[in-house]
């Protein structure tokens, strides 16, 4: 009897793979694991690396890369959880700063839209004073 | 005479602004189409995980992590999503007014606010409006990446983790359908378990490196996809939101246009009868 359970590969942008399997072979952090179906329930982290899947015993196997991610196994259903980016503590970091940044640059922003607004308010100002004199000029001359 | 000719003009620019609404509604409904796919094309990561967490929330009693406890509420943080472009009816306008609701509500029973916000629209909003921002991304694009949310998200995640916030909320649209869009918030953090019937079957997995370490990336994952659900979401909601306002600006116009053409043709047919009686009457006096 031909032995098979059910694989996702699902990231947080998309489903990748969906179908039956014989085996999966995994990248977990600390190697490589081959599940198999009737496998305990197991849950891994995954560094990035290939996700290989074989269909039946016979057959190709398909190679998915992922950014590393998750693996969750049920006896009958393996699920992949794949990161979309390539992740690392630092880089993470940097994007953090990143986005801090962008909310504090927002703060002096506001400051020149504050002064856009004042030198507006001065202009017009300014632009009424010098129709005013126009004004008078030509009162004088008539 | 004089009417006719600017009533004529005026014509002619409401129908070339009717044109532009048109292609607006068609571009905004073709995208909306593309935005309903990738919106549910991300909804079984998230759904895998949250069982995920519910398992793993129930089986281990003895390591709780921070995320999955509740504490006392000093200092809140508040998610904003918006859209980058206006021109799509009151859809901004319904979520910020359930985000000031809720802020409110909050300040009320003495808790403090850190927003981040996302998308331009809602940093514009809240410039005017004050508030302490302290994390923002916009300009994501029709097909938004999750990577260019995960350092925003981070810096609330680690504000969370270092006590600085004691829960976070997230405010979004809900797409209901293409007519409807609904303001909604959601609790992000912390997360409550909620089913109760897991507890039946006792079994546990096998933890590789360890529990720990899997349940942190776990949940991190698991906020991070939440909130980029909601950006997807909210591009639905943009595009099925500016649709029906184009539709109805063009059909608007489209009226205008009729009324203002029956002006004209009474307006010319006057000028013509003036005109005849003009003439009949100077050649009745010769």
């Amino acid at each position: 009897m031909a032995m098979t359970f059910h694989v996702d590969i699902v990231s947080a942008e998309e489903q990748i793979y969906s179908g039956t399997a014989h085996m999966v072979i995994a990248p977990a952090e600390h190697g490589e694991v081959g599940i198999l179906p009737r496998h305990s329930q197991f849950i891994a982290k995954l560094k990035p690396g290939e996700v290989r899947v074989k269909p039946s015993e016979a057959s190709e196997e398909h190679s998915i890369f992922i950014s590393g991610g998750l693996l969750e196994v049920q006896p009958h259903v393996v699920t992949v959880l794949a990161d979309t980016a390539i992740r690392a503590k630092d880089l993470d970091e940097a994007e953090a700063l990143e986005a801090k940044q962008r909310a504090e640059e927002a703060l002096v922003d506001r400051k020149a839209d504050f002064d856009y607004a004042k030198a507006q308010a001065e202009l017009v100002e300014a632009a009424a004073r010098l129709r005013m004199i126009e004004k008078l000029r030509k009162q004088h001359k008539g | 005479m004089a009417g006719a000719k600017e009533i004529r003009t005026q014509i002619k620019s409401i129908k070339s602004t009717q044109k532009i609404t048109k292609a607006m509604e068609m571009v905004a409904a073709s995208k909306m189409r593309k935005a309903q796919d990738r919106m549910l094309a991300s909804r079984p990561y998230a759904e895998r995980m949250r069982g995920v967490i519910g398992h793993l929330a129930m089986a281990h009693a003895e390591y709780r992590h921070p995320y999955l406890v509740e504490r006392p509420v000093k200092r809140v943080g508040i998610i904003v999503i918006s859209t980058d472009r206006g021109l799509c009816g009151g859809l901004n306008i319904n979520l910020f007014k359930r985000a000031v609701a809720t802020m409110k509500e909050w300040r009320d029973q003495g808790a403090e606010i850190d927003l981040c916000l996302i998308g331009a629209k809602a940093q514009g909003f809240f410039r005017r409006m004050g508030g302490s921002v302290v994390s923002k991304a916009s300009h994501l694009g029709d097909s938004p990446r999750v990577a260019d949310l995960i350092g925003t998200i981070k810096v609330m995640l680690d504000a969370y983790d270092e006590g600085r916030i004691d829960r976070l909320l997230l405010i979004e649209n809900e797409f209901v359908n293409t007519m409807a869009q609904r303001a909604r918030t959601t609790t992000l953090l912390p997360i409550l378990p909620s089913g109760e019937d897991e507890l039946k079957h006792h079994w546990d997995y096998i933890y590789e490196p360890d529990t720990k370490q899997v349940l942190d990336t776990l949940l991190m994952r698991y906020v991070e996809s939440v909130v980029y659900q909601g950006v997807v979401e909210n591009v639905a909601c943009e595009m099925a939101a500016r649709m029906v306002a184009m539709k109805s600006a063009t059909d608007n116009a489209g009226e205008l246009i009729n009324e203002l053409q029956l002006v004209y043709n009474k307006a010319r047919q006057a000028a013509i009868t003036q005109e005849i009686s003009e003439i009949v009457g100077g050649a009745a006096a010769v």
